[in-house]
């Protein structure tokens, strides 16, 4: 429709606006290219270098070392296997919390609009408030859930978030609680775009809840959840408030998240190229997601 | 379509299970902020305190600079809210008329941002603010929360700006408005509701960031408040629970507020950035 209406316009007014439109994109293309592109280059280059924090002698080219150091490194890659088993195992919970609860939003139930306020607080909430409440419900003698367990007779409770065991998986629900919002959002948009008469078609013609589900809701949904499956599995790769408040990546790393490995071996050692390397092998891992959702989302719009 | 009612009673209790765990975490912590010392010490603790008491917040703000770091907070959000919203309208209203390469390229910018690990950009970002003494320093905390607010920001200021007829704007043209002219007094208006949602956006995400304010500001003078909250955690994870949940629960009041102004346009954004474009 554009390229219509720029079609009818004479040349030469075309190339004026060309350069308005430039005037008008500098002030926010500086700043990207700036601190946002160039960071990221820099840090790739930073990845082959053996640049260190505070260091007076200067940064010399290692080529791949860091990779090479990288690759035989078996506690980064123990974190980033619990980096893939919390980003999983976030996602996949919270994809079907997500999906039942914007399926219920979009029945004509009361409570509706309060429990639509209620799912989004979280997304309104600082991340570290976020943390220090689920410190507070975890705690092992002030906390609601070892409480809670109590009054049901299941045993005295435990740490929660400095147990071997419970830590992970403790983290994981703060996860999946905190990341609710957006995802019930995405999808509870996505539902409501689902065209109505088909479904009520389908219902006329005896078509079960589930069938319904899987006929008519789902092929107009798939979309929406592959897109925002695959954002949210990129925001938990990257996550880092949460877990540095709740637990700072202890008990003995247990869940100490890539990001948080990163963060530490570059602001508290001090190794910023051993910690770039990190970060390039993320990027890496995050690319592959990225396209995975770039190449649904090209189907996605055929489809429609 | 009408639902049989065991089937509505199944709905009602799965929509009741869901508020329990929304709002449980909430209540307790409004819970643990009113409670007295002796109650958080006690084996049982109930869930309404049998003693509401504002002494937490008092110590809250006794113990650590709170009224500091929430000025700090304010600044930084504000400012990066603004410039955010500055730069970003008109590259936002490029985006959405022109389809050139420079837009393609920056709708391009704007999905991949999404998955910029922070780690990677955090050390080139500190060296280089390091470089323009911006290191501790509020105004370089703003300038890295601009851009970090700009992919969404891009991206809810084009859905609005395609909402607003191109044909008023060629109506304004034929009738002898300038290019600038149509834009500020045709255009502008119409999107400032946009623009205003957009700047509120910006402010919540900057107010409540948390990781980039941890490494770029040093001194206990210059910090925002989720750095400060995480300073009522001691070394051992040994927290005064009372203040903290008090903090806590202050530092989350403004987000809220902005939240629930612009909660429908933020919606509205996700639905067409996802669906849509």
């Amino acid at each position: 429709m554009t390229a219509v209406a720029g079609a009818r316009r004479p040349a030469a007014r075309a190339a004026t606006r060309d350069h308005g439109a430039w005037f008008l994109v500098l002030p926010a293309l500086i700043p990207i290219l700036l601190l946002s592109v160039g960071p990221l280059l820099y840090g790739i280059v930073l990845a082959f270098t053996d640049a260190q924090s505070g260091r007076t002698t200067a940064t010399t080219w290692i080529g791949a070392l860091n990779f090479r150091d990288l690759l035989h490194d078996t506690l980064f890659w123990e974190s980033f296997r619990i980096g893939l088993v919390w980003a999983v195992g976030v996602t996949a919970p919270q994809f079907l919390l997500a999906l039942g609860l914007a399926l219920l939003l979009n029945q004509d139930l009361r409570l509706r609009r309060f429990a639509r306020a209620l799912a989004i607080v979280p997304w309104a909430m600082p991340e570290v408030v976020v943390g220090i409440m689920w410190r507070l419900v975890y705690n092992p003698d002030a906390g609601v859930l070892n409480e809670t367990l109590r009054d049901l007779g299941l045993g005295g409770g435990r740490d929660w978030l400095s147990g071997l065991a419970t830590a992970l998986p403790a983290v994981i629900v703060v996860g999946v609680w905190a990341g609710m919002p957006q995802t019930t959002v995405a999808l509870l948009a996505g539902l409501q775009n689902t065209p109505r008469e088909l479904h009520e078609a389908a219902a006329v013609d005896g078509a079960g809840a589930c069938r319904r589900f899987r006929a008519v809701t789902w092929p107009a949904l798939r979309p929406v959840a592959l897109a925002i499956t695959a954002l949210n599995l990129i925001w938990n790769l990257n996550s880092f408030a949460l877990v540095y408040v709740l637990t700072s990546g202890g008990p003995g790393g247990k869940t100490r998240l890539p990001m948080l490995f990163a963060y530490e071996e570059a602001f508290r050692y001090g190794q910023f190229g051993y910690a770039a390397a990190m970060g390039c092998v993320l990027v890496a891992v995050v690319s592959v997601l990225l396209a995975v959702f770039l190449v649904g989302r090209l189907r996605g719009g055929e489809d429609a | 379509m009408r639902t049989r009612p065991a089937a509505r009673a199944g709905q009602y209790a799965a929509l009741l299970g869901y508020l329990v765990f929304l709002a449980f975490p909430l209540l307790w912590l409004l819970s643990t902020a009113f409670k007295s010392p002796r109650e958080l010490g006690s084996l049982h603790p109930a869930w309404i305190p049998r003693h509401p008491t504002l002494a937490n917040f008092r110590q809250a703000f006794d113990e650590q600079p709170l009224l500091h770091a929430a000025l700090n907070s304010l600044l930084v959000a504000l400012g990066a809210a603004v410039v955010a919203v500055l730069i970003a309208t008109p590259m936002a209203y490029v985006m959405a008329r022109h389809r050139s390469a420079l837009s393609r390229a920056a709708t391009g910018w704007v999905v991949v941002s999404q998955a910029f690990p922070f780690v990677l950009v955090i050390i080139p970002l500190f060296l280089l603010l390091k470089h323009l003494r911006l290191i501790d320093s509020l105004a370089g905390l703003v300038l890295v929360y601009v851009v970090w607010a700009l992919p969404f920001a891009l991206w809810m200021l084009v859905g609005h700006v395609r909402a607003v007829p191109e044909e008023l704007e060629e109506a304004a043209a034929v009738d002898g408005a300038g290019r600038l002219r149509t834009l500020v007094s045709v255009t502008a208006p119409l999107l400032a509701p946009g623009i205003a949602a957009t700047a509120l956006f910006a402010f919540v995400t900057a107010w409540n960031e948390f990781f980039f304010a941890l490494v770029l500001l040093k001194s206990p003078g210059r910090q925002t408040l989720p750095v400060v909250l995480t300073h009522f955690i001691g070394a051992e994870g040994v927290a005064d629970l009372g203040p903290l949940a008090a903090a806590a629960f202050l530092a989350t009041l403004p987000s809220l507020l902005v939240f629930a102004l612009i909660q429908r346009r933020i919606t509205g954004g996700l639905l067409e950035g996802a669906v849509k474009n």
